[in-house]
């Protein structure tokens, strides 16, 4: 950062704002304070109903249907948003201030050509010229996001175009106008990780180019390490903890910072993850004093009366917390915990030989090879359409249009899982990606796991209610939960089910789609860990499909590599993350944000 | 094809409500639990009470008639008298106790059709959605088939083929009834059967009829209890209109839609041997869609909070 | 989108041939002997002679039908049991009447109930639109012919006097010299429409509204009137094309009860007579041409879907 963009005045200032429902008055955020300057990227880190999407939307005046400014400031340019009439307000929006959408497939009107739509946002704020500088500036906007910019391009409707261009078209709009400030809401999920970091690279380039003050909204903190030069934490709808960059990632201060940076898998080393207990205060729910006091470790009486006030440790870093020296004390530091090897056998449990499989006419996987020995993890990653999902219900019987052998402990397999034997569909167990789709919504978590046991009896028989209890109890469920329906847990706690159900089975191999990416980073990391012990003690083996590359290098022994249906890299994992051997495999690592990275801790593992 | 939506959304009022948020609700009987919150709504309520005075007039009508409904008592026309306190009919019989014994006809009819109807419809709806294959195809072109006719036109295409009777009109309507209760069963359980939770019943070899009647039925019971209401409404009409064109209950029986037919050529002389059985048959009708719409809203509204 | 389109005609034309295959069946529904049992069992043998070979029904059924449906492919529809009239003739005095009911009713209601229900989405939840949608629910609950009742008592009877409580037309006449005779037959069938479509015109409005592209087109700054007309309604319209076509296609049940009513000289009225007379012959046209209808309009909302969605106009052209 140069002297003189310091001493400019913030062209974002929010000062203790609040958003409230407008019925029950109950806050969505409250106290909300921060600062963007031209050229900075402010990065508004946190999980799921932390309100940082809320607070992203006001910046354009906007607050979702139901909800209102119930206090606070919001000064943009030196201008008070509350003071602007509707006709100021729009102009303010899309001209002075831009937005990036998270979805750009259902942000961009599916009926509308993507020149039209490119076009009215100049019209919209029109100060000079006509129709052919607008269409001039509107090409000259697609280029700078790297898109072609003829006239067959222009012509496109959205769904014509794959996600990462999408979300250039969307990028391009933002900044077509010329914004002071723009707000990005988490605009890469979705996208695969080279795309992501093309489009993060984007508007790195043209806020500092423009001198953009960007607020970056997100739930993943590797981006944020990568892209943002300050970095604000909320919790339940408050701010808990902001600094620069380095202050916060290098010197976390709040436990939950600290926490949250624990369940966070690097891809820069193999690390144990460590979950947060509980889950997430919610508007309406939250508790009394400090939000995060019945999970924090830390929590006294006074952190249960009232919420902490701002606490500065210089430099900008603040902090809401009683208990700073402490949580920084008695922690252990980051990233030290070091993942535990296994024993992995010799046999195999799970063998996929020469798998081809097509859907309809297209052939999705090629020649696919890969061993599941016994208490191994074995990590299928890829992008989102390689085929990886593919394999594993092929395994599993749900995909039948297949050809090749899958064997279990060397004797074939027949396609569709109601072709098999009972034996073997016990042995191999799937547990699905999303948990809220995944339990049967009327039948109480008891009742679902009963049927399980009564398809597939145990040793030595015995009360199945008993039973039940014994399976959720495995996966740190009280026994009580028996009686509950799937809406009455979170997520984390419906994944635990599912896993339950599972491993009632007693299962040889568990097959693991995607069982993280639907949860929140603390929520996943808990879930990993129960994976880990689970394997331990059932020695269990698992084919773990997953985007995610940070986690491969926690949880997997050997990692599959696939892409556009064939497997382009197949070993152990450290071998992988040391010295990869297809090119595509380094690209991706080169490609995965890291904190470690960010931070100057650890080098990229391919280079 | 898209599904007709009966009722609007409710209002969404949680900004960026995690998903983590778990409202205490037990859900067994999800049925139960919609009716519960459809009888706290003051439509459902207005409309409990309209249809209940209908079936009571239905019901105990015939007890307390003053007459039989087919003594002739005045006049043709002839207006009210203390004798026949709304007047005689065309061809002089009491106009109010024809009305009271006119009801009950209409209502076994159009609940009988209604349940054999939506039985039959959701039946083929679950097996299709769930079968996704030649099955399905043969089932939903079978269903355009008889989607195709007007549903009066059906019933008077059979009527004219076999004669006006009573248990053929129910068959009939019954039989319209089916192919739209199925698209729209069909379309709830296309989503259901989507989810993992029908994929991991799958996995394990769970039997294909369980599949149906555990995971299936019981996540479509909001569009099915609405569709129970809505065809208990077209019913009514539909029963009550064949029997206004002279093709239900055979003259002399004293019938709502009969009534209608028989004196709205004096409507101008004697206006309540039409008036009378029009208005029954309209709170009826206005009261069974008050109650429909009341449920909708109930289920959409237990939906919303639940995901 | 040429194989879409193609796709959807050929499943019309199978559909047409089911349909074909249940009208034509309805006669062989007809208990015992089909001669005897539309003229009753005092009929003389010759007079069941004659009508059996009307009838065709000494050849064998394949025959029957492949006589039948060949007779209305080259629109010759057989004569009436009754008149002993072609059907064709009986029709085509009707025809015209009927078609031009509907006509006006459907140029009424489609563009009323669309806009109707754009404009108490964008009302949502106050008092306009809390009355329109509760007079709506009560408008779709009651059957056409209690509509049609409640207008004449109203119009034509009891309360005003201003429109004739019976459409009466002499023999050859067409509805359109007489306008007034088409006012309340065609304000039923608008009032027994209308609902349905606006519901469905409101709903599917208020979720585009809703929508990220919407909430996207206002963070864009653009005018209200922009988002409305260019981002909302193009989108909020495809559920409503569907059920506009239902909704028409039911208008061809409807008009049977409407013409019955108010005695409008139609092929309802024609309908109610045949069926009375157990005339099959005519019966079994109009139904035949009931349902056709709706196979024609069904495809032609097929079409104006594909039209207005360009996912689908773009794709496997």
């Amino acid at each position: 950062m140069s002297a003189t963009e310091t001493i400019r005045e913030p062209s974002v200032d929010v000062i203790d704002l609040r958003i409230a429902l407008t019925i029950s008055g109950v806050d969505v955020v409250d106290e909300i304070g921060v600062q963007i300057r031209p050229g900075e990227v402010l990065g508004l880190v946190g999980e799921s109903g932390s309100g940082k999407t809320t607070v992203g939307m006001a910046l354009l005046g906007h607050v979702r249907h139901g909800g209102h400014v119930a206090g606070g400031v919001i000064r943009i340019d030196g201008r008070d948003l509350s003071t602007l009439g509707e006709r100021e307000l729009r102009h303010l929006r899309g001209g002075v201030v831009s937005y990036i959408p998270q979805d750009p497939g259902t942000s961009l009107n599916p009926a509308l050509r993507i020149s039209t739509q490119l076009v009215e946002i100049l019209e919209a704020h029109a100060t000079d010229g006509g129709a052919k500088q607008r269409m001039a500036r509107v090409r000259e906007a697609l280029e700078e996001v790297a898109l072609p910019s003829d006239d067959e391009f222009l012509k496109n409707y959205p769904h014509q175009l794959s996600g990462g261009q999408q979300q250039r078209v969307a990028i391009a709009m933002a900044f077509a106008n010329r914004p002071h400030v723009i707000v990005c809401d988490e605009p890469t999920t979705g996208l695969d990780v080279t795309t992501q970091a093309r489009v993060l690279e984007t508007v790195r380039d043209l806020c500092q180019s423009h001198h953009v003050a960007a607020l970056y909204v997100s739930h993943d903190l590797a981006v944020v390490a990568e892209l943002a030069d300050h970095v604000a934490v909320m919790y339940g709808g408050r701010i808990v903890e902001s600094g620069t960059r380095d202050q916060l990632f290098a010197n976390p201060c709040h436990p939950y910072t600290r926490r949250l940076l624990r369940a966070v898998p690097d891809i820069a080393g193999k690390r144990t993850v460590v979950g947060i207990p509980g889950h997430a205060a919610l508007p309406g729910s939250r508790p009394q004093g400090c939000y995060f006091h019945p999970r924090c470790q830390f929590a006294r009486d006074d952190c249960r009366a009232e919420f902490p006030p701002i606490t500065d440790l210089g430099e900008g870093h603040r902090v809401r917390c009683y208990h700073v020296a402490d949580a920084v004390r008695q922690a252990p530091p980051e990233g030290a915990g070091q993942a535990d090897r296994r024993a992995v056998g010799e046999d195999v449990v799970l063998g996929i030989r020469d798998l081809n499989a097509h859907y309809g006419e297209t052939q999705i996987l090629f020649d696919v090879n890969i061993d599941v020995h016994h208490n191994e993890c074995v990590a299928l990653v890829g992008e989102s359409g390689s085929g990886k999902t593919t394999t594993a219900r092929c395994v599993a019987g749900l995909h039948k249009q297949w050809t090749g052998e899958v064997s279990l402990r060397g004797e074939g397999l027949a396609r569709g899982a109601r072709q098999r034997s009972g034996e073997e569909r016990r042995e191999i167990q799937y547990v699905f990606q999303n948990p809220y789709a995944s339990l049967n919504p009327r039948s109480t978590i008891g009742q679902t796991i009963a049927r399980r046991l009564k398809l597939f009896p145990p040793d030595g028989g015995g009360d199945i209610g008993a039973k039940v209890g014994e399976c959720l109890e495995r996966v740190a469920l009280s026994a009580s939960a028996a009686d509950r329906f799937p809406d009455q847990l979170s997520g984390g706690e419906r994944q635990r089910v599912a896993i339950a159900r599972a491993l009632a089975a007693e299962p040889a191999l568990l097959v693991c789609d995607e069982v993280t990416s639907a949860l929140d980073v603390s929520v996943q990391a808990a879930i990993i860990e129960l994976l880990g012990e689970l394997r331990n003690e059932m020695g269990l083996s698992l084919l773990f499909i997953t985007h995610d590359h940070a986690l491969i290098r926690t949880v997997a022994d050997r990692i599959a590599v696939v892409t556009a249906g064939h497997v382009v890299e197949y070993g152990p994992t450290e071998q992988i993350f040391t010295s990869p051997s297809a090119d595509y495999t380094r690209k991706l690592l080169a490609n995965t944000p890291s904190i470690e990275v960010a931070l100057g801790q650890a080098t990229a593992p391919s280079s | 094809m898209t599904q007709p939506q009966t009722v609007e959304q409710a209002l969404d009022l949680v900004p960026e409500a995690g998903p983590e948020a778990p409202p205490p609700r037990l859900q067994r009987f999800q049925w139960l639990g919609i009716l519960r919150e459809a009888s706290r709504l003051t439509r459902t309520r207005i409309g409990l009470a309209m249809v209940g005075v209908i079936v009571l007039i239905a019901l105990f009508g015939p007890l307390v008639a003053p007459h039989t409904p087919t003594e002739f008592i005045a006049a043709p026309n002839h207006g009210p008298t203390s004798d026949a306190i709304l007047g005689a009919d065309a061809l002089g019989r009491d106009v109010f106790s024809r009305f009271l014994h006119g009801g009950l006809t209409v209502l076994w009819m159009a609940a009988a059709a209604t349940v054999l109807g939506v039985v039959v419809g959701t039946a083929v709806g679950l097996i299709a959605a769930y079968s996704r294959n030649w099955l399905d195809g043969v089932l939903m072109r079978l269903n355009d088939v008889l989607l195709a006719f007007p549903q009066i036109i059906f019933v008077l295409l059979a009527v004219s083929a076999i004669g006006p009777k009573l248990w053929l009109i129910v068959v009939t309507v019954g039989i319209t009834h089916a192919p739209r209760v199925a698209r729209v069963i069909r379309g709830a359980a296309q989503q259901i059967v989507e989810r993992d939770f029908i994929k991991a019943e799958e996995v394990a070899g769970e039997r294909r009829s369980r599949i149906i009647m555990q995971g299936l039925l019981p996540n479509v019971t909001s569009p099915l209890l609405v569709e129970l209401g809505l065809r208990m409404t077209f019913s009514i009409g539909l029963v009550a209109a064949i029997s206004f064109l002279g093709f239900g209950l055979q003259p002399p029986t004293a019938d709502w839609g009969l009534m209608i037919n028989e004196n709205r050529l004096s409507i101008t002389v004697m206006p309540w041997g039409v008036l009378l059985p029009v208005l029954a048959i309209a709170v009826l009708t206005v009261g069974t869609n008050l109650v429909t719409d009341g449920i909708a809203r109930a289920a959409i509204g237990l939906e919303r909070s639940n995901e | 989108m040429t194989r879409l389109i193609l796709r959807r005609l050929a499943l019309g034309v199978l559909t047409l041939f089911l349909i074909s295959l249940v009208v034509f069946a309805a006669v062989l529904a007809l208990p015992g002997d089909a001669a005897t049992a539309i003229l009753g069992k005092e009929a003389t043998p010759d007079r069941v002679a004659a009508l059996r070979d009307q009838l065709h029904l000494n050849d064998s059924v394949i025959t029957q039908y492949l006589d039948w449906i060949g007779g209305v492919l080259t629109g010759s529809f057989g004569e009436s049991t009754s008149t002993q009239q072609p059907v064709s003739e009986l029709l085509s005095d009707r025809v015209a009447n009927t078609g031009f009911l509907v006509f006006v009713a459907a140029i009424v209601a489609v563009p009323l109930s669309i806009g109707m229900g754009v404009w108490t989405a964008m009302r949502r939840d106050r008092p306009v639109d809390h009355v329109l949608s509760n007079g709506s629910l009560v408008l779709a609950a009651l059957p056409e012919f209690v509509i049609g009742i409640g207008l004449i008592l109203l119009f034509a009877t009891s309360v005003f006097h201003w429109f004739p409580a019976v459409s009466l037309l002499a023999p050859g006449e067409k509805a359109w010299s007489d306008p007034s005779v088409v006012v309340l037959p065609a304000a039923t069938l608008v009032l027994a429409v209308t609902p349905y479509i606006s519901r469905i015109m409101r709903g599917s409005m208020i979720e585009v509204l809703e929508s990220e592209y919407v909430t996207m087109a206002r963070l864009k700054g653009l005018p209200e009137r922009t988002v409305i007309w260019r981002h909302a309604v193009p989108n909020a319209i495809v559920p409503a094309i569907q059920v506009t076509a239902l909704q028409l296609a039911w208008m061809a049940g409807g008009v049977v009860v409407v013409e019955f009513v108010f005695s409008y000289p139609g092929i309802g009225s024609l309908f109610i007579d045949a069926v009375d007379n157990r005339d099959m012959p005519v019966v079994q046209t109009i139904t035949i041409l009931a349902a056709a209808i709706y196979v024609v309009l069904n495809l032609l909302a097929d079409l104006a879907t594909i039209a207005v969605t360009p996912r689908l106009r773009t794709e496997a052209r």
